[in-house]
C-alpha cells in the first residue's frame, strides 16, 4: 500500500513533457468577445463579406444559447470576456516555403516531434501546423496539388476555394448546434481544409498539429474535410499546449462530408496539458466533431486517443444518410490525476442498411473520472440498420470513476442494436503474474493497458499508434503500486 | 541454492507458515505434499513475493542472496520461477510479445543486450519443439480463452524459455487430464539438469510417477512435519494424511 502511495506521489509530481513556452513575438487581440473583435478577426484574415455575416450570426446565436446541463461533471465557469480570441506569430502573412517561417517556431514544432523539414523529405505525412490561431506551414502541398487534392489552412481555403467553403461550412455542425459550436463559428481562427476529388485515393496521411502557446488565448480552429465520390483520405490530428496555471479553452469544430462511395478516416491523438495533480490549470477541450455519410456506400471512421486536457467533452458522431453507409467510432480515453472526460459518439441512422460500430475503452486512474455517453438513433426509414456498441471501462486504483450512459432510440423495427459493456479493475493478480516473469510494475501496467486498448490502437496509422502507446504509458506512469 | 530457515508468514494477521525449514540444492527435485489448507501454495506465494503475504520471522537465502529483500520481479530475474496454480488471462497482450519482454528483462538484469528478433524466434521454435507446445497458442493473447490445460502448458513453456535456476510448480497437475499431465511432465523432465532445481507442490502422488522427486516433504499446519524419499509419497497415497495428523497431535503440546 505504501509503495502505491509513493508511486502516486511520484506521478503527481511528474512533468508534462510539452509544457514549454515559445518566446516569439505575437499579434494578440485584447481579451473580450464582442462584434468588434469578430470584425477584427475577419478583417485580419481578409475575409469576404458573407463569411463576416456568418460569423456575426454565430455570435448572435452564442448570446442566445445557454450552457448545457446534462454533462456528468461540474461545468466550470468560463469567463468568455477574459479570453483573447486572436493570437498569431507576428510579421507573417503567408509563407511560400518553410524557409520563411520563423526559426523559433520551427524549433517548437521540432521539439514537439514534428520536424516539418524532415517530414517533408522523409515520412510521407503531409502536415499542417496550427500555432495558436494561425496555420503556419503546410508541407507537401505541391505533390498533393498534382492529384487535385486541396490541403491547406482554413484561411487559405476561404480565399482560394470560397465556393467549396461556402457550400459545406456549417452543413454538418449547424451554428446553433450548441453554445461552443456557435462560439467557434463566431471567432474561429484557422484550421485545416481538405478536399479530395472524385476517385482519388489520397496517397499519404494528412496531418494537422495544433499548438496553443500564447497566454489567455483560446483556440478555436475549424476543420472541414470533403471526400468527393469514390475518394479516400486518412487524416490525423495531434495537439499540445504549454503548462499554465489558468485553464485555457479549446473549442474546435470539425466537419466531415463523405459523398458516394468515399471514405474518411479521422484519427486524433489528443495530448493537451491536463493540469497538475491538484487539478490546477489544464485545457478545457470542448469540441464538436461530426461527419455525414451523405452518399451511398460511404464510410466515416473516427479514432481517438484522448490522454490530455483537464476536461474533455466531445462526441464525434456520424450521420448515416446515404444507403449502405458505415460509421465507426474507436476511442481510448484516459483520465488520470484530476482529469475528467465525458466522451462518446452519436450514430444517427437515416439511410437503409446503414451500419455503425462503436468501440469505447475508458481508462481511469488516480482521481480521474471517465464517462462514456453514446447515442444510437435509428430513423423510421433506416431499414436493416445495424449497430454494435462495446463499451469497456478499466479502473486503476480505488479513487477513480467510470460511468456509462448509452442512449438508444429506434424507430424502425428491422433495426438491430447491440450493446455490450464491461468494467474491470487492473488485477493485482495480473500485475503479479507479469512481475513473476521479470517485468516491473510500470511495464506490467503498460502491457495490460495497451492490451486492453489494442482494438482501438490497431485502428491508428502505424506511426501514430506508436506515439499513442507511448502517451498511454506516460499518462499512466506509476498509477499502480 | 535455496535455504529456508524458520520461515513464518501471515496473511492479514493470520499465521500461515509457522517455521519452515528447507534446503534445496542444485540438481534436486523436491516434492511438497499435504492436505488442503496446510500452507503449500502459501509457501510458493511467499517465495515468489506476493504482496499479501507478510513474512514475520525467518530467512530465505537464494544463491547467497537474501530472497526476502527482493521485489517479485527481481526474484524472477534472479532465476526463481513460479508455475501458477491459476495462470491469469491478460487480454490483448500477445503471448509472444510478453515472452520477448520477459526474456529481455531477465537479460537486461544480467547485463546482456536484448535478443535479436531472429535469435529469439529460433529459440522460440526450438523450445516449442522440445516442449511439444502448440505454435498457434503463441500468437494468441496471453492465456485469453485458453483451456485450463493450455494455460498450464503455457506456463511450463515460459519456464523453458526463461531457463530459471529454481522452478516452483504450484499444483500444476490440478485440472490436467492424463495426456496433458504426461506432456507437462515430459517437458519438466527435459528441463531437469544439474544446475537447476524444482519444488513441486502437489496434492497427489500421480504427478510424482512422471516427475520422480529426490525428496518428499509433508506440509501440515504451516510446518514440514515429515520428510523422506519418493517412497513417502506412495505411503501417503495409500494411507492418506490422517495418520500423520494423529502423530502430530500426540507430539504437540495442547495450546
Amino acid at each position: 500500500m505504501s509503495a502505491e502511495q509513493d508511486i502516486l506521489q511520484e506521478l503527481a509530481g511528474r512533468d508534462y513533457e510539452f509544457g514549454f513556452e515559445t518566446q516569439i513575438e505575437m499579434d494578440i487581440a485584447p481579451p473580450g468577445l464582442n462584434e468588434d473583435i469578430i470584425r477584427f478577426i475577419s478583417a485580419k484574415k481578409q475575409e469576404p463579406e458573407w463569411l463576416l455575416e456568418w460569423r456575426l450570426k454565430g455570435f448572435q446565436l452564442f448570446q442566445k444559447l445557454s450552457m448545457p446541463t446534462w454533462q456528468n461533471f461540474k461545468l466550470p465557469e468560463v469567463d468568455f470576456q477574459g479570453v483573447s480570441y486572436y493570437a498569431a506569430p507576428k510579421n507573417q502573412v503567408k509563407y511560400n516555403s518553410l524557409d520563411e517561417v520563423d526559426p523559433e517556431l520551427l524549433a517548437t514544432f521540432a521539439k514537439l516531434g514534428i520536424p516539418l523539414e524532415e517530414q517533408k523529405m522523409l515520412s510521407g505525412v503531409a502536415v499542417d501546423a496550427v500555432f495558436d490561431s494561425i496555420s503556419v506551414a503546410t508541407t507537401f502541398k505541391a505533390q498533393l496539388h498534382e492529384l487535385g487534392i486541396i490541403f491547406c489552412s482554413f484561411g487559405e481555403a476561404v480565399q482560394e476555394h470560397p465556393e467549396l467553403v461556402k457550400k459545406y461550412l456549417g452543413s454538418v455542425v449547424p451554428q446553433a448546434d450548441n453554445i461552443y459550436a456557435a462560439l467557434n463559428s463566431a471567432v474561429f481562427s484557422d484550421g485545416s481544409f481538405v478536399y479530395i476529388p472524385k476517385g482519388v485515393r489520397c496517397p499519404m496521411e494528412l496531418s494537422t498539429y495544433f499548438r496553443i502557446n500564447a497566454k489567455n488565448t483560446g483556440q478555436f480552429e475549424r476543420t472541414l474535410i470533403i471526400a468527393d465520390e469514390g475518394s479516400y483520405v486518412s487524416y490525423l490530428e495531434g495537439c499540445t499546449a504549454p503548462m499554465r496555471d489558468e485553464n485555457q479553452l479549446h473549442a474546435a469544430v470539425v466537419e466531415l462530408i463523405a459523398l458516394d462511395d468515399s471514405e474518411i478516416k479521422y484519427s486524433t491523438v489528443q495530448n493537451w496539458y491536463p493540469g497538475d495533480a491538484d487539478g490546477k490549470g489544464g485545457i478545457y477541450n470542448f469540441v464538436t466533431k461530426r461527419g455525414i455519410c451523405k452518399g451511398k456506400n460511404s464510410k466515416i471512421s473516427w479514432t481517438q486517443v484522448e490522454t490530455g486536457s483537464a476536461i474533455t467533452w466531445k462526441y464525434p458522431g456520424v450521420i448515416l444518410q446515404g444507403d449502405n453507409s458505415i460509421g465507426e467510432f474507436y476511442s481510448v480515453a484516459v483520465t488520470s490525476k484530476r482529469q475528467v472526460a465525458d466522451t462518446g459518439t452519436k450514430m444517427v441512422h437515416i439511410g437503409k442498411n446503414t451500419k455503425s460500430r462503436i468501440i469505447s475503452k475508458g481508462i481511469s486512474a488516480i482521481h480521474g473520472q471517465n464517462t462514456y455517453r453514446g447515442l444510437v438513433k435509428v430513423g423510421p426509414n433506416a431499414t436493416n440498420a445495424r449497430n454494435f456498441t462495446q463499451c469497456d471501462s478499466l479502473l486503476i486504483g480505488d479513487r477513480c470513476g467510470a460511468h456509462t450512459f448509452p442512449y438508444i432510440e429506434s424507430k424502425n423495427n428491422t433495426a438491430m442494436v447491440e450493446h455490450e459493456a464491461t468494467t474491470s479493475k487492473i488485477g493485482e493478480d495480473q500485475v503479479f503474474y507479469l512481475n513473476q516473469r521479470g517485468i516491473d510494475n510500470e511495464q506490467a501496467v503498460n502491457m495490460i493497458v495497451n492490451g486492453y486498448a489494442k482494438e482501438v490502437l490497431n485502428q491508428l496509422p502505424m506511426e501514430f499508434a506508436v506515439e499513442a502507446q507511448k502517451l498511454l504509458s506516460i499518462t499512466l506512469e506509476g498509477s499502480v503500486g | 541454492m535455496l535455504n529456508i530457515k524458520n520461515l513464518h508468514a501471515a496473511v492479514e494477521g493470520n499465521a500461515i507458515l509457522k517455521g519452515i525449514n528447507l534446503n534445496v540444492k542444485a540438481g534436486e527435485v523436491h516434492a511438497i505434499m499435504g492436505p488442503n489448507g496446510s500452507g503449500k501454495s502459501s509457501l510458493a506465494s511467499v517465495l515468489a513475493g506476493r504482496e499479501a503475504y507478510e513474512v514475520t520471522e525467518g530467512s530465505v537465502d537464494f544463491d547467497g542472496k537474501d530472497l526476502l529483500d527482493m521485489s517479485p520481479e527481481v526474484r524472477a530475474r534472479e532465476g526463481l520461477f513460479l508455475a501458477f496454480q491459476y495462470p491469469v488471462e491478460i487480454p490483448g497482450v500477445s503471448n509472444i510479445n510478453f515472452l520477448k519482454t520477459a526474456v529481455n528483462e531477465v537479460r537486461a538484469y544480467h547485463g546482456q543486450p536484448p535478443m535479436q528478433a531472429k535469435a529469439f524466434l529460433d529459440m522460440l521454435k526450438s523450445k516449442q519443439k522440445l516442449m511439444e507446445f502448440d505454435a498457434n497458442l503463441m500468437n494468441r493473447s496471453l492465456n485469453e480463452g485458453f483451456s485450463g490445460g493450455e494455460k498450464k502448458r503455457n506456463d511450463i513453456f515460459q519456464m523453458a524459455m526463461l531457463e530459471p535456476k529454481l522452478a516452483i510448480m504450484d499444483e500444476t497437475d490440478s485440472g490436467l487430464d492424463i495426456d496433458a499431465l504426461r506432456i507437462v511432465s515430459a517437458g519438466v523432465n527435459k528441463l531437469r539438469g544439474k544446475d537447476n532445481a524444482f519444488i513441486i507442490i502437489t496434492h497427489y502422488q500421480r504427478l510424482l510417477e512422471y516427475i520422480v522427486p529426490d525428496f518428499v516433504h509433508v506440509l501440515y499446519n504451516g510446518r514440514i512435519v515429515k520428510s523422506g524419499t519418493k517412497e513417502l509419497a506412495l505411503e501417503l497415497e495409500e494411507k492418506g494424511y490422517d495418520w500423520l495428523k494423529e502423530d502430530i497431535r500426540l507430539e504437540e503440546p495442547v495450546q
